[in-house]
């Protein structure tokens, strides 16, 4: 009991630190799959597509992260599926993250104007040639900066999943601060190291937005 | 069913349609026809119905009742092969609506590759034979953001025409550029007529559709209202066209 921050709790912390952007690069993954299949569902021809779309969205977003991640790991395992920490805390943060990418890539493709649209019609390109080759393009130009700037809520939002035992930045801080009580520094430290991580992807999105901003000429690849 | 209209069967035809935004009825029992070859333009004033007849062509709006039949397609039934149909209509808008990811050239290979599967070196002399038809084969590599506004239009031509459509219809391709602009586009599509294109058009400039047209439809209130040869332009018969052309400018 007590003693004092040494290496070994500053590595055991680094190796939170890892798994934090290893379950951040999950959830972008995986959501980032996810979410594009709900991106075009809730735009999509077919009714019931859109509605079982928007259905899912409202559902995800009506519902705190953290309920979330204790359906996943509690639930599973009342209905006799065990799974790891990490499948749990991965599924549950990729659903979520399913759902916000889903709707700004939604809001992103919509937002490229309807002429284009139109254009690629006339010229008699299927809708699947439409969408690929004028629509997403021009979307995904669009997309990058509120993209970059989710990421940012991923990596924080990855804290939850220490409520399921799995052992990224914020659990190993517990953990550390369970044997030394040094509440202050730990978290300060912890704090930091967050920072440290969303900060440079702040600014990285400011950055794409302001170039954005500086209209379409940063559309075309100089 | 789709069979390719005989020579004496016109290449655009409606016959008495209807179409209505909400309560607002936009065209009311309208009919008119292009024969190949045939220059037709589409004039009236805002809110007439015109630009709508002429989105109704290539089915960019579906309409309500009547008949249009397009080089043998039957437009106004919901089974229509619209991919078909567009292959043999070429559009060209007001905004160019040039796809801005891509160059020049990619805009007006990209249709040709993905829709008739031709091959890219193909596509690419395409591109340079038709930019030389509208004047802009030095243009080829550049980004549509870079090219002037008539330049823009041009280049959206010459994409259409990589198509190699059985006709062109042209809504107000003219109304977002200055008088100088305006000359540059209203000479290709002049020259286009000169070959032979067959092609509807919606215009503001009366003096160009004088010059260019075979035959001109004046829509009033969602109906055709007076039609024939350009020459009803310099002596209208009914007392809309006349109030119509009064305040136009009549350059010739």
């Amino acid at each position: 009991m007590g003693g004092h921050l040494n290496i070994n709790h500053l590595m055991f912390l680094g190796q939170g630190a890892l798994w934090t952007i290893g379950l951040s690069t999950i959830a972008l993954i995986g959501g980032g799959i996810v979410g594009f299949v709900i991106a075009l569902a809730r735009i999509s021809p077919l009714r019931s597509v859109r509605l079982a779309s928007a259905v899912y969205v409202q559902l995800v977003q009506g519902t705190p992260l953290l309920v979330i991640l204790f359906l996943g790991y509690f639930g599973l395992a009342a209905i006799g599926l065990q799974v790891s920490p990490l499948a749990a805390a991965g599924a549950s943060l990729t659903l979520y993250v399913a759902a916000y990418l889903g709707e700004i890539w939604r809001g992103c493709i919509e937002s490229v104007p309807k002429p284009q649209w139109e254009a690629a019609e006339g010229l008699a390109l299927s809708r699947t040639q439409r969408m690929m080759k004028v629509i997403l393009p021009q979307a995904i130009r669009i997309a990058t900066p509120p993209t970059v700037g989710f990421m940012v809520q991923i990596i924080k939002n990855t804290s939850l999943a220490s409520v399921v035992g799995f052992v990224e930045l914020m659990r190993s801080g517990q953990i550390v601060n369970n044997s030394l009580f040094e509440p202050f520094a730990i978290y300060a430290i912890i704090a930091v190291v967050y920072f440290a991580m969303c900060y440079p992807l702040s600014l990285f999105s400011q950055r794409l937005e302001r170039r954005m901003g500086r209209g379409r000429s940063n559309l075309a690849p100089a | 069913m789709q069979q390719n209209p005989s020579p004496s069967e016109p290449i655009v035809s409606l016959r008495d349609v209807q179409k209505s935004f909400g309560a607002l009825r936009v065209l009311d029992g309208v009919s008119f026809a292009v024969e190949r070859g045939e220059v037709l333009a589409l004039i009236g004033r805002s809110g007439s119905g015109k630009s709508t007849a002429l989105r109704c062509i290539d089915r960019f709006e579906k309409v309500d009742g009547g008949e249009i039949v397009v080089c043998g397609h039957r437009v106004d039934r919901p089974d229509v092969d619209l991919r078909a149909l567009r292959q043999d209509v070429g559009i060209v808008f007001q905004s160019y609506n040039l796809f801005p990811h891509l160059t020049i050239e990619q805009n007006i290979t990209l249709a040709p590759c993905a829709v008739k599967g031709m091959a890219a070196s193909q596509a690419r002399d395409l591109a340079r034979k038709v930019l030389a038809q509208v004047g802009l084969e030095e243009k080829l590599h550049a980004y549509p953001e870079q090219l002037s506004g008539g330049q823009q239009q041009r280049a959206a031509i010459a994409r259409s025409l990589a198509m190699q459509p059985k006709v062109m219809l042209f809504d107000e391709v003219t109304s977002a550029l200055d008088p100088e602009l305006t000359a540059e586009v209203l000479k290709v599509i002049e020259q286009l007529a000169a070959d032979g294109m067959t092609m509807v058009m919606v215009t503001h400039e009366m003096g160009f559709a004088k010059g260019i047209a075979d035959r001109i439809v004046f829509m009033h209130r969602g109906k055709v209202h007076e039609t024939g040869p350009a020459s009803i332009l310099t002596s209208p018969t009914t007392p809309e066209l006349m109030q119509f052309v009064g305040t136009g400018n009549l350059k010739s």
